[in-house]
């Protein structure tokens, strides 16, 4: 099947949901990595929408992006709670460690806050970090 | 056999729980997993006949089993930091399986909603009024005035739409409460859809959430005929922190960009897909079941000071050493908070300041400690109760750079409809760095001569932070949301409390 025709099936079988735009989204980045022009041409076609509101609600979200990144991401929570458990600490090793073989993406907030530092490798979920354990968890990904 | 119960919240996950729960599957124990106490710096936290052992690791599991270990806290019940607490919408917390639709009915679940369906709409709305619930998700508005609203409001269908968008730093007890007791979520929410005329329900969740995600679907699937014909769907966030304002919220469920509607109309006039909606908090809803059980509405009013009434799940987080879940009655002090409950910063040196509220939330120095828990005591002090989270800060902590944080945290987030929030966050941001700079002399474009009215000389620190205090006004003042609109809330007391930290 074509990606194309994959799109379209996903659009489909969102069809009688109520605003199902972010639906389609999240699944075309679960399963293609992205969200591109062309899904976007697709998409706009499928709903009846203009590409530019599709491009406009796509380029809003942090979690959608216009390339796919192939890299393993590891999400790092860096806002205050987790600040002040010294995650700016171990930010630095953590960058050396990832290098450009690792995505290590900045989030704000895990709801880990009490155990932090905290981070995020799709549904897998670290606390208590230190500089060993993240840049570990860095070199394993 | 020995049954051993562990919590499978998300937390609890993060900080190893699967490993303790297998090692005492292969010593031979059946496992059962169960929701938080919320005691997260014993987690991974066991359960033995009503004693725990806490915090574990695999290799602690031989020495539990044998009655020799030191991780012995004693009976969970009778620990200081759960017998102190007024548990209400928690009640259930450590004690069921998440999913578990028996131990749901067995600890009084459905009553409410079995109770209001013989219950006319304005009673019902009578009796939320009466409890004096407010809103959990930041702003306090009071419920029954809400419910009454889109009650009386016309249009071809309503909805009830959860927020569970929980995006502040230093709050979690929605992720609890829906991880750990999500039918009392599904109660509360059929029971405003029961009051109000509701037929279709939304929760929705931020997508850094994917445990709570698949225990509502798993929740929503066997509590079908419960709350039928109230019909409950999970939307999914896309990482934006602005859908939480309950407006771009109806945006994102409607599949448009997250952006602020401006109000009027209400969301309980006009809402989701222009319908009448009732737009909640998670604790908002989950607190409603006990609320609507014979007597529950005059209890819940008995219980807090002033008009914030009934409980608070109080998140304790940051460099805090008994951080949390404190769930308790409203008139609770930081002093007792921090020191009595919280046992001081986890570093052991001095708290420097604490930010209630999330990222929106004012800075609170150790001289106003004594403050009580309360939507007005705060607001009176130029703060914020919001989801209730605080967050611990010690000695360590520089507070300019927090304040330059809330800048920035604004400029990533803001919506971007109006400019005060847009512009005057990144220009907040300029501004902090400039001010640790000294001042600084007019740049290359000032200087040109066709710049008139660009100044040319040296701008003082003093002028600089004149300047930063004309920001915030324009801010406060001049902004649509309270992202744009509370951002100098963190700033200006981080300013006034601690302005060695701007040299
Ligand atoms: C920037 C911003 C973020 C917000 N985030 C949340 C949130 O994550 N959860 C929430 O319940 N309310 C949040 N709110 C408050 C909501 O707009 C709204 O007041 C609330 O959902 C109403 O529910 P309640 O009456 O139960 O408090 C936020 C408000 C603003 C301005
Ligand atoms: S204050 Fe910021 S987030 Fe709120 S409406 Fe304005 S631009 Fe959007
Ligand atoms: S602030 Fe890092 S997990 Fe909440």
């Amino acid at each position: 099947m074509t990606r194309a025709a994959r799109i379209v099936e996903i659009c489909v079988s969102h069809r009688g949901r109520e605003g199902p735009l972010l639906l389609i989204l999240h699944d075309v980045q679960c399963e293609f990595g992205c969200v591109d022009a062309e899904a976007e041409r697709v998409i706009a076609h499928e709903l009846n929408l203009s590409r530019a509101e599709v491009h406009g609600v796509v380029s809003f979200y942090h979690d959608f992006s216009a390339e796919p990144d192939p890299r393993p991401c590891i999400e790092l929570c860096r806002a205050e709670a987790c600040q002040a458990r010294g995650v700016e600490e171990l930010v630095a090793s953590a960058e050396a460690a990832a290098g450009e073989r690792v995505r290590l993406k900045t989030v704000y907030c895990l709801g880990l806050c009490s155990v932090g530092p905290a981070a995020r490798i799709g549904d897998r979920l670290h606390a208590r970090l230190n500089t060993a354990a993240l840049v570990k968890l860095v070199q394993s990904a | 056999m020995t049954l051993v119960r562990i919590s499978d919240d998300a937390l609890a996950l993060a900080c190893g729980a699967d490993a303790v729960a297998a090692a005492f599957v292969a010593a031979s124990c059946t496992v059962e997993r169960v929701s938080s106490w919320g005691m997260h710096w014993l987690e991974p936290l066991a359960e033995i006949d009503g004693i725990g052992f806490g915090p574990l690791f695999p290799e602690d599991v031989a020495a539990v089993l044998a009655g020799t270990s030191d991780k012995r806290i004693g009976a969970i019940a009778d620990h200081p930091f759960i017998k102190r607490q007024q548990r209400l919408t928690f009640a259930r917390a450590g004690k069921t399986r998440p999913l578990s639709l028996d131990d749901y009915a067995d600890t009084g679940g459905w009553s409410a909603l079995k109770r209001v369906k013989s219950m006319a709409s304005p009673e019902i709305v009578a009796e939320v009024a009466h409890s004096g619930l407010r809103g959990r998700g930041g702003a306090g508005f009071p419920a029954g005035i809400k419910w009454r609203t889109v009650l009386e409001a016309q249009g071809p269908r309503k909805y009830v739409v959860c927020n569970a968008d929980e995006g502040d730093s230093g709050t979690f007890a929605d992720r609890m409460l829906m991880e750990g007791d999500p039918f009392q979520l599904l109660e509360g929410m059929a029971i405003a859809a029961q009051a109000v005329g509701a037929q279709q329900g939304y929760i929705y969740v931020r997508s850094e959430y994917p445990h709570a995600i698949s225990k509502l679907n798993a929740a929503i699937e066997l509590a079908r005929e419960h709350i039928a014909p109230f019909r409950i769907e999970v939307r999914v966030g896309a990482g934006a922190y602005v859908c939480g304002e309950e407006t771009a919220l109806l945006n994102s469920i409607e599949g448009k960009r997250g952006e602020v509607r401006a109000k009027p109309p209400l969301p309980a006039h006009e809402g989701l897909f222009g319908c009448p909606t009732v737009v909640h908090n998670v604790l908002t809803l989950a607190a409603i079941p006990h609320i609507m059980v014979p007597g529950g509405a005059s209890r819940y009013d008995s219980l807090g000071i002033d008009r914030s009434k009934g409980t608070m799940p109080i998140q304790l987080a940051g460099n805090i050493r008994h951080g949390g879940l404190f769930e308790t009655a409203f008139g609770i002090t930081l002093n007792e908070l921090i020191h009595d409950i919280g046992g001081g910063t986890a570093s052991g040196r001095p708290v420097k300041g604490v930010q209630v509220g999330g990222p929106l939330g004012a800075y609170i120095h150790p001289s106003q400690f004594d403050l009580p828990f309360d939507y007005e005591a705060y607001a009176g002090a130029d703060a914020l109760i919001g989801h209730g989270g605080v967050v611990v800060f010690d000695d360590r902590a520089n507070m300019g750079a927090l304040a330059r944080f809330a800048f920035q945290f604004c400029a990533a987030e803001s919506c971007g409809k109006c400019t005060p929030c847009r512009i005057g966050s990144t220009r907040g941001v300029e501004l902090i760095d400039r001010i640790w700079a000294g001042g600084r002399d007019a740049d290359a474009v000032e200087a040109l001569a066709q710049m008139h009215n660009a100044r040319k000389d040296r701008r003082s620190r003093d002028e600089d932070l004149q300047l930063l205090e004309d920001l915030c006004e324009t801010m406060q003042f001049g902004s649509l949301c309270a992202l744009g609109g509370f951002t100098p809330y963190p700033v200006r007391s981080a300013l006034k409390h601690w302005p060695e930290d701007f040299t």
